[in-house]
């Protein structure tokens, strides 16, 4: 059904997540009662299209990094799907979705337990070449020196140990074994929220890089909303394992509708000083446990917007008038505007 | 070629890292010297002991002399030829035993930890159950069934050394599982028995050897508690348990030395020597650690 679409003319999307949910029992004793759970993910549609850059942005604990394990498929959903040129991953039999699996990779957040202590950085990068036949044993080399090149380390390092690297190369050789499998879409979960700042640009920059060079499709996870404009095309903001809002990078930052989104914009430090006294939106109390969902809207416990009718409803992401693929589940400041 | 020559390059690397490591720690390095000489010496019994050691010689219960350098035993063996023969069958139990213990530990242990739910289960009940046994008389009682002799005391001290081995590689494998190395692994595709022995095993080696040089020491002991209880290695082959036997005489403890003190230093220095060589292994196989 999802290859009518391309024929409309319409973008098609690499991955499409409907209907995601994930949730994990709460561990420890539950006698005579039904174990809680967590609702990691509840209820999450995106489609990730060819060559794009989707930020996944949102507080701690409101199920981003989730959604990335799903959607390189290490972890089963609850319900729901994640569909990769049409099939669907969860259903898909263990020898092809093997096969598949090469197709999404995933950069991860600590680089130090990325990369197997024991093995040199050769091994690292060859042994996944090797099993899928992607290099013969006589290019292996010339292959390892190529990725080392791409991700920017002198190919003398191929025989060191991991412990031999600063975060930031143990990054890039994470980054490097990524692509190893010639991947089209990489998971970035957090990729630079563990190393320095100015070692964090190095590693976006690389990123972007690579992804003009190899034509890669991103899905970029992070909280810091920087790091995200910088590198993403598009955003999509979380809340309690929904998402609240997603549009165009430049159109979220220019014109952000949801409370919760503006609320995190006010929250990031400005450079500007000028700006440092405009009204901001600052929240109140923590975000809730995601084991007992506030009924309603989700975010109506902090919101400063919420009326009455926030408390029943659960709102929907709804596109905004006039703009391009800008959704947002808010219809209480939506109604406000289109007045 | 060239692949070749520089594959063989980093791995000889590897090899001389571990080695250095491992030469810093100078009671350890004596202690292989000496467990080189002993396991020589147990080979080589057959060529260097001066007596049959099961041939009767004329003086019982000898001291010391020239002719029999560790005297004799009560029926007039010669102790030193007895002993080297000893030493020879208690190495060869230990060795076997610790092979035997930790190849079923580490298998059960990796599938274990691995795969987890209902095969984890049952493992893990398996192995609690034998460990719930008390360990000696469970031993003894086997022996019992089967009959003491060598190949006996081998499987049953064998197969009732692995669980610790187990319990040691799941609980390793349950912590690796999470890592991002494994994950990641997963996400490119890799089969599990990729993952299993390439990844994982590799990073639980440590233990596992550690491990290892305890059970190779414990079986000796074991050995010969068993040889002392006469549930062990049965007469006339010599171990070092079935000498000490002869200890359990109050006369030969208190006036003749020569009958049991040799044995009980040979298994102390071996066991020492086994568990300093193990220490060290450790740290020299981590490439993480400090130098």
């Amino acid at each position: 059904m999802y290859n009518n679409e391309d024929n409309n003319g319409e973008r098609k999307p690499l991955v499409v997540v409907s209907e995601l949910k994930k949730y994990y029992p709460v561990k420890g004793l539950n006698i005579g009662k039904n174990t809680p759970v967590i609702h990691a993910v509840d209820g999450v549609n995106l489609e990730i299209y060819e060559g794009e850059t989707l930020g996944i942005v949102g507080e701690s604990g409101c199920g981003k990094s989730t959604i990335g394990r799903q959607i390189v498929a290490l972890e089963k959903p609850t319900s729901g799907r994640v569909i990769y040129q049409g099939e669907t991953l969860s259903d898909m039999p263990f020898g092809c979705l093997r096969k598949i699996r090469t197709h999404i990779q995933m950069v991860f957040q600590d680089s130090t337990s990325s990369l197997n202590p024991r093995k040199q950085v050769y091994d690292i990068l060859a042994a996944p070449m090797l099993y899928h036949g992607i290099v013969e044993k006589e290019g292996l080399n010339a292959e390892v020196n190529r990725l080392l090149d791409l991700v920017g380390l002198p190919k003398s390092m191929k025989y060191r140990y991991p412990h031999e690297f600063s975060g930031g190369q143990r990054q890039r050789i994470g980054i490097a074994k990524a692509l190893s499998v010639k991947p089209r879409l990489i998971v970035c979960d957090e990729p630079v929220s563990a190393l320095d700042v100015s070692v964090q640009a190095q590693i976006l920059n690389l990123l972007k890089q690579l992804q003009d060079e190899l034509k890669l499709t991103y899905v970029f996870i992070s909280h810091g909303l920087g790091a995200v404009r910088y590198v993403s095309s598009r955003i999509a903001i979380m809340y309690l394992g929904r998402i609240v809002e997603i549009a165009d990078t430049q159109e979220l930052f220019d014109d952000p509708i949801h409370p919760y989104t503006q609320a995190l914009f006010d929250a990031s430090p400005l450079p500007v000083p000028k700006l440092r006294g405009r009204q901001r939106i600052v929240l109140k109390g923590d975000i809730p446990s995601s084991v007992n969902i506030p009924s309603g809207c989700r975010f109506h416990t902090r919101c400063p917007y919420a009326i009455e009718s926030c408390r029943i409803n659960d709102p929907e992401l709804i596109s905004v008038e006039g703009s391009k693929g800008h959704k947002a589940a808010c219809p209480v400041l939506m109604a406000q505007r289109s007045e | 070629m060239k692949q070749n020559s520089e594959g063989l390059e980093y791995n000889n690397s590897t090899v001389k890292m571990v080695i250095g490591r491992f030469r810093k720690h100078k009671l350890a390095v004596a202690s292989l010297y000496f467990l080189c000489f002993m396991t020589v010496l147990a080979i080589l019994a057959p060529i260097i002991s001066p007596y049959d050691p099961n041939k009767v010689s004329t003086s019982f219960s000898a001291p010391p002399s020239l002719a029999h350098w560790l005297g004799t035993d009560q029926i007039g063996r010669d102790m030193f030829s007895r002993l080297l023969y000893a030493t020879r069958i208690s190495l060869f139990v230990g060795f076997a035993t610790t092979v035997i213990s930790t190849v079923i530990g580490v298998v059960l242990g990796l599938i274990a930890g691995y795969f987890g739910g209902i095969v984890d289960i049952i493992i893990m009940r398996i192995t609690d159950t034998i460990m719930s046994f008390p360990y000696i008389l469970l031993v003894l009682v086997a022996a019992a069934i089967f009959g003491p002799g060598l190949w006996n005391i081998i499987l049953i001290l064998g197969f009732v050394d692995w669980p610790g081995a187990a319990r040691l590689v799941r609980g390793n494998v349950l912590s690796l599982r999470e890592t991002n190395f494994v994950k990641g692994n997963i996400v490119a595709g890799m089969p599990n028995r990729y993952i299993l022995f390439s990844e994982i095993l590799p990073n639980t080696i440590g233990p596992i050897l550690v491990y290892a040089t305890s059970v190779f020491a414990i079986t000796i002991l074991d050995e010969a508690a068993l040889g002392f209880l006469g549930m062990g290695v049965q007469p006339p082959t010599a171990s070092l348990g079935n000498i000490l036997n002869g200890a359990e005489s109050i006369t030969i403890l208190t006036s003749k030395f020569w009958l049991w003190v040799p044995a009980g230093v040979i298994i102390i220095l071996l066991v020492l020597s086994i568990n300093f060589v193990g220490d060290a292994l450790r740290d020299a196989i981590d490439p993480s650690a400090k130098e």
